[in-house]
């Protein structure tokens, strides 16, 4: 392909972004030819982001220059990279999600008849793209009605439909279920072959290998090398991306469970929308263990955390904590008396307060308590003494403790939660989701942090939709389908396999 | 102090004093288009708010029923709350006072007017929890409430002066029966007055001195105490606050009882320190004012300080200048409301002075959290 005398459809020269007081991007060279998948690796923070935004319009490049076929261009706002068939799927969707699909892909470029909108003309292109590309939607589907994977792909055709020659995806697999992953894998294929070129930008090297034509790593603002998915190893990406060795099988010595100190019994809960999220749950942890909870997202796992916490009311059943009663207690008494811990699976909503500063948010729950308050004051002494102690042993990489959390990436802002929640003395460690949307240096820490906890005594209740931390972490494993818990299993006894039919709700023959 | 505590500092002086300076230059030119010299009436505002010990004096009157307002309606900023109620809580505020103010004759001063001033911030308090009590277990969105509140108490207030009419109904409980036909209250016993700090002309009262320590305590509460914390928390991310063990609820209504008081408090002042008696032209208007206060302050109870005194200081300066120019005193409305206006929506300001947003902002003020729930 390198050989082909037309030019790559895109390329990047010697691009420079210097941001007062970090420098983004340095001396970056990117060549992207038609037809071909190119998957940009690197940890939250090594400058993917900024590449692409520059490729976008929505950053000028300090020095450097980017070709579109072969000619220089000056980009001033995505609009002009739109009009250069250049297209872009955010992480976070643009989408309005009360309109219809159809709506949604004409915005901003709608057609018009008569001085009103031709929305059948644009439903009739929607159609004929997604047949091309095998990218299925309903035009006049309302978007708040679609599951995540569908609306990626209204992002996608949004993107066609402008005559995208270019796609860059950012992070797109980092909402879709295992399934869903799978269909955009099919429908990157197609692309590819219909001529598209796609920037696929990901963290997660399993995916890289698995689709990309060439895979480019981003350290530090700086490429560091490129790689070949038919002979690189995830061990070589993984060592590429961090800059050193990287253990990606997790090292944990046997478990010694000890007395029991989450016990759940009979749980029932609703969700938000009415429906019944919980039925019946019954399970317990021990000291000493974990037990992980798998499923496809979306069964009753967030709403199982949230009664266990306090954050959601149980409508039947019990949660005990060291035999204490604690069903439907307070979060704070949950945390105080219960001594719990609490990672929970949405970090902005629920973890953390992004305008506070690293040393406030450090001490979220328990600000009210000595030393961090004498009577009814805030120590600010023993905040910031608390913050420089955390932010040391857990290696959160900020500026400083009273930089607003907000700020930090995402792999710091969760070592910064994990912090707070692992420095307690605690007997129960609930964490949900604590390795979601962060870099493989941080997942590799947190996840020795929890093994940690496990072999101090702690009982240690893990959920996540990531069947691979699952099975790298727990001790049993439960998964929950449609609200219930369909089994329970040894870890030595699951396979993926296994727990893949038990996740879709296939329940195995009892072992004669 | 950090360099970036400083930068951080200078953003929030930055926007208010651009809106104040956008605001005047746009006043400016509406009187042009009038065919006013807006020269000659800024040069009149100046010499009514600062040209002479008398002006100095009504600023700082002006200033200090301000002060309180901005205080109740940045407090309830700091929950997430928009309190639109500090006119009504002002009113109850002004009765609850005078009611206690002409009454109990006899009673020593310095029994007479705590409680007389007590009873204007319970008043106020009483006027906060309602809207409170029906955000946390009905829904019922405060501003929604508090608006109806202001007509309810605007409505009490001059029920309680009600002169009673020609075909006999009955008069109001606090009417004063030496007025004949006009509706108003008895002035409240000397007992119950607040003290002159410079006396006639210049009538400055201890409330200017209650109002300044007021801004220092809810300073100290909002940043120094683990209820301001809480109270933060709950502003800044309501969710957080639950997984934090934050009792939402009680701290919604608690604040929303502290924001009445102080308004109620305002209410007292002006009545106990001022006016001495209460009748249905003294409205509620620096309820409203303390939107304008609370939000060019930045929510912050120094910046509510700093607010209250240039607001109040166009408010004293606003007569003489319709004197010298002839410019309708009105203007000064136009100006209050184009502050309003900028400081409300800082975008406008960032865009048209190309400032750059800082990364570390700290706890932007967000008007429309109180909306988003």
């Amino acid at each position: 392909m390198s050989t082909s005398p037309t030019p790559p459809v895109l390329e990047a020269r010697h691009i420079t972004k210097v941001f007062p007081g970090v420098i983004a991007n340095e001396d970056v060279n990117l060549v992207l030819h038609k037809g071909e998948i190119l998957a940009l690796l690197g940890e939250n923070g090594a400058g993917k982001s900024t590449l692409m935004n520059i490729i976008f319009g929505l950053y000028h490049p300090t020095h450097g220059e980017i070709l579109v076929n072969g000619k220089p261009v000056a980009m001033k706002s995505p609009r002009d990279a739109i009009a250069l068939g250049i297209g872009m799927v955010h992480q976070h969707f643009q989408l309005v999600p009360v309109m219809t699909v159809t709506d949604n892909i004409m915005l901003g470029d709608e057609s018009v008849k008569n001085g009103l909108l031709d929305r059948r003309a644009v439903a009739e292109r929607i159609r004929a793209l997604s047949q091309k590309y095998g990218l299925e939607v309903d035009p006049d589907a309302i978007v708040e009605d679609l599951p995540v994977g569908v609306r990626q792909r209204v992002e996608i055709l949004k993107a066609l439909y402008r005559n995208a020659k270019i796609l860059i995806l950012d992070e797109p697999t980092a909402v879709l279920t295992p399934q869903e992953i799978e269909g955009l894998f099919e429908v990157m294929e197609t692309l590819r072959r219909q001529g598209e070129s796609i920037i696929f930008i990901t963290h997660k090297l399993k995916e890289v290998l698995r689709i990309a034509d060439r895979i480019m790593v981003l350290r530090n603002g700086r490429v560091v090398g490129e790689a070949d998915p038919k002979t690189a190893t995830q061990q070589q990406l993984a060592s590429m991306m961090v800059g050193r060795e990287v253990i990606l099988t997790v090292d944990k010595g046997p478990a010694h469970p000890g007395e029991t100190v989450l016990e759940v019994e009979g749980l029932c809960a609703t969700s938000d929308l009415g429906e019944p999220a919980l039925r019946n749950v019954s399970f317990q942890v021990r000291a000493g263990e974990i037990l992980g909870v798998a499923g496809v997202q979306g069964n009753g796992q967030t709403e199982l955390v949230e009664v266990i916490t306090g954050l959601r009311r149980a409508d039947a059943g019990h949660v005990r904590i060291k035999g204490v009663d604690m069903t439907n207690a307070s979060p704070r008494r949950i945390t105080h008396e219960g001594r719990s811990s609490h990672v929970p699976e949405d970090r902005h909503a629920y973890g953390m307060v992004d305008s506070y500063t690293v040393a406030d948010n450090l001490v979220l729950n328990q600000y009210y308590l000595p030393p961090f308050a004498k009577g009814v004051t805030i120590q600010e002494v023993a905040i910031a003494a608390h913050a420089r102690e955390l932010v040391k042993k857990f290696d959160v990489r900020t500026p400083s403790i009273y930089t607003p959390g907000g700020s930090l990436s995402g792999g710091n802002q969760q070592k910064m939660v994990v912090a707070r929640e692992f420095s307690r003395p605690i007997q129960l460690l609930i964490a949900a989701q604590p390795t979601r949307g962060i870099d493989v240096g941080s997942i590799e820490f947190i996840h020795n942090q929890i093994i940690a906890k496990r072999d101090e005594g702690v009982a240690v209740l893990l959920v996540s939709a990531e069947l691979d931390e699952i099975m790298a972490l727990s001790d049993r494993i439960a998964v929950m389908y449609k609200g219930e818990i369909i089994d329970v299993v040894d870890r030595a006894d699951a396979t993926r396999e296994g727990l893949g039919l038990l996740m879709a709700g296939v329940k195995r023959e009892p072992v004669r | 102090m950090s360099l970036s505590t400083l930068r951080r500092i200078g953003y929030m002086v930055l926007i208010p004093t651009l809106a104040v300076f956008s605001a005047l230059l746009l006043g400016a030119i509406v009187m042009w288009i009038f065919g006013d010299d807006p020269l000659a009436a800024y040069r009149g505002l100046w010499t009514g708010a600062f040209g002479s010990p008398r002006a100095w004096s009504t600023t700082i009157r002006k200033m200090t029923p301000l002060i309180l307002t901005g205080l109740s309606v940045a407090v309830a900023f700091k929950a997430g709350l928009f309190n639109i109620g500090a006119s009504g809580q002002f009113l109850i505020g002004s009765v609850c006072s005078v009611a206690v103010g002409v009454n109990f004759e006899g009673l020593p001063a310095f029994v007479h007017l705590p409680l007389a001033l007590l009873a204007g911030v319970a008043g106020g308090v009483a006027w906060g929890f309602i809207p409170g009590v029906l955000k946390v277990f009905t829904g019922a969105h405060e501003v929604i409430v508090t608006i109806m509140l202001n007509y309810v108490a605007s409505l009490f207030a001059a029920w309680t002066v009600y002169a009673g009419g020609t075909q006999g109904q009955t008069p109001g409980p606090l009417w004063d029966r030496t007025a004949g036909a006009i509706s108003r209250t008895p002035e409240v016993f000397m007992s119950a007055r607040l003290p002159w700090i410079v006396p006639e002309p210049y009538r400055i009262h201890w409330g200017v001195a209650i109002a300044l320590l007021m801004a220092l305590i809810m300073w100290w509460i909002i940043f120094k105490t683990t209820l301001g914390f809480s109270t933060r928390t709950v502003g800044a991310n309501s969710k957080a606050a639950r997984y934090a063990g934050i009792n939402v609820r009680w701290i919604t209504i608690l604040t929303m009882m502290i924001a009445g008081g102080l308004a109620g408090m305002a209410g007292a002042i002006e009545t106990l320190g001022l006016n001495h008696r209460f009748a249905p032209e003294f409205t509620g208007g620096v309820g409203f004012q303390g939107i304008t206060v609370a939000l060019l302050g930045q929510t912050n109870p120094i910046g509510v300080v700093l607010a209250a005194f240039l607001l109040g200081a166009l408010e004293a300066g606003a007569a003489r200048m319709q004197f010298d120019s002839g410019v309708a005193a009105d203007i000064i409305q136009v100006i209050q409301a184009l502050v309003l206006a900028f400081v409300a929506a800082p975008l406008i300001i960032r865009q048209i002075y190309r400032i750059r947003k800082p990364s570390d902002q700290i706890e932007a003020t967000v008007v429309s959290t109180g909306w988003g729930r």
